[in-house]
């Protein structure tokens, strides 16, 4: 219950895009039409899900203060905090890498809708941001995979919701200054204000 | 001997002067005309969140401008070193190293506002202005260019979020800087009278609403438009 609790908080209530404003960067530029932010909410999802238990394990057992004591009582003192940002930018490359191989040999079809995606991902802010609350917040690894699997989601259910939107507005008339990003920020903040209604919920 | 040093002073005499009209361009370009928030759409990621108060925002922005200047320089001494199909790696090992070593001073010399800003100085690291800047520039000009550029880039980006920081806390905490500005004029007009403060600023909202707007008002002045 409380990790369904804590999938429903992710997705909702602490949605990547409309309450930290992270991965702002593809979500405004791969938002024009509905087919492509499916592609890259699809493999926010798979990677967020892959990376964060991942960086959970990497933090747990090799970077965490105190955690090398497994080699032996001197190494029970050294803390590596201060190496989590590069890191978990390295086994988010790396993953990134590796899934694109895998899904190439494995699942071609799935990899003509992601492949150029999945590339951008590494140096999406969502996915570091997700690693990087998870070590903030001290989640348990079956934690950490629902959090990275609700947060993936949440950015899915956005980037799909201003592409449909985004594709509805080509055939408005909107002022000159205001086209393309302007007008796309706005929508963001309405969409940001109707999520906000979910802060209510109490879990 | 004297060959080379006469061919020396040549040189000297040809070689740019340390502020050119070029190199001038290089930073005022992206304030204005190519600014990499407004025009460029980059780097939105990881800066609005620090935007509700004016003095996270101004650590944010020197951090930036630290990381990006630092990038760039070293990343354009190595950039004949840099095999291209490794270049990714070895931009982001940088920047991460440069980001490191910002949250470490942040965590040694300035604790709150560590915890204030805590994973989103993190998340410069995979700010796109930073990698894109080092892509589009710094892999393909000398050192000094590349200092002047990403201080130029890193500049834009700055006033723009302090713009944004400065009418979120107005509006919405009624201070800048942490100093109460609201109360101080509402004293002026007696007790019963009260300037209200606008909620919907401190939340994520008011952030996307006032970028929105200052886009609009930006690209109206340099007459951009989108197609």
């Amino acid at each position: 219950m409380e990790l369904f609790n804590l999938a429903i908080r992710s997705i909702f209530i602490d949605n990547m895009v409309f309450a930290y404003f992270l991965g702002m960067c593809s979500f405004l530029a791969v938002s024009k039409k509905v087919s492509t932010a499916l592609g890259l909410g699809a493999a926010v999802i798979f990677v967020l899900t892959i990376t964060v238990p991942l960086n959970w394990l990497l933090n747990e057992f090799i970077l965490k203060e105190g955690a090398l004591s497994f080699l032996g009582a001197s190494f029970a003192t050294i803390d590596l905090t201060f190496l989590r940002f590069i890191m978990f930018i390295a086994i988010i490359a790396a993953m990134v890498q590796l899934v694109e191989m895998v899904v190439e040999k494995f699942a071609p079809a799935l990899y003509g809708a992601l492949g150029i995606f999945l590339p951008l991902i590494a140096v999406n802010c969502a996915i570091l941001g997700g690693s990087l609350f998870m070590a903030q917040r001290d989640y348990t690894l079956a934690e950490a995979t629902v959090y990275g699997f609700g947060s993936g989601t949440g950015f899915f259910l956005a980037i799909v919701a201003l592409a449909a939107i985004r594709e509805k507005l080509k055939y408005s008339n909107v002022p000159n200054g205001l086209k393309g990003l302007g007008i796309t920020m706005l929508i963001t903040g309405l969409m940001g204000i109707a999520f906000m209604s979910f802060m209510g919920i109490d879990l | 001997m004297s060959t080379d040093t006469a061919e020396k002073e040549i040189a000297l005499k040809e070689s740019e002067a340390l502020l050119s009209k070029r190199r001038k361009k290089l930073m005022t370009d992206p304030l204005v005309d190519d600014n990499p928030i407004t025009i460029q759409v980059l780097g939105i990621c990881s800066a609005l969140a620090v935007t509700t108060q004016m003095q996270p925002t101004l650590v944010m922005a020197l951090s930036v401008i630290f990381v990006m200047v630092m990038a760039n320089l070293s990343i354009s001494l190595l950039r004949n070193k840099i095999p291209t199909r490794v270049r990714i790696i070895v931009q982001l090992a940088v920047v991460a190293s440069l980001v490191t070593l910002v949250n470490e001073v942040l965590q040694a010399f300035a604790y709150d506002m560590y915890k204030e800003l805590s994973v989103f100085v993190g998340l410069i690291i995979t700010n796109c202005i930073v990698m894109g800047r080092l892509e589009a520039f710094a892999l393909g000009n000398k050192p000094y260019d590349s200092i002047l550029d990403g201080f130029g880039s890193a500049l834009g980006y700055s006033w723009i979020i302090l713009t944004v920081a400065f009418f979120r806390e107005l509006w919405g905490s009624g201070s800048l800087f942490g100093i109460p500005i609201f109360d101080g004029i509402s004293s002026l007009f007696g007790s019963d009278f009260q300037l209200a403060t606008n909620g919907l600023m401190v939340s994520p909202v008011g952030a996307f609403i006032i970028l929105g707007l200052l886009i609009w008002v930006q690209r109206t002045k340099t007459g951009y438009v989108e197609h």
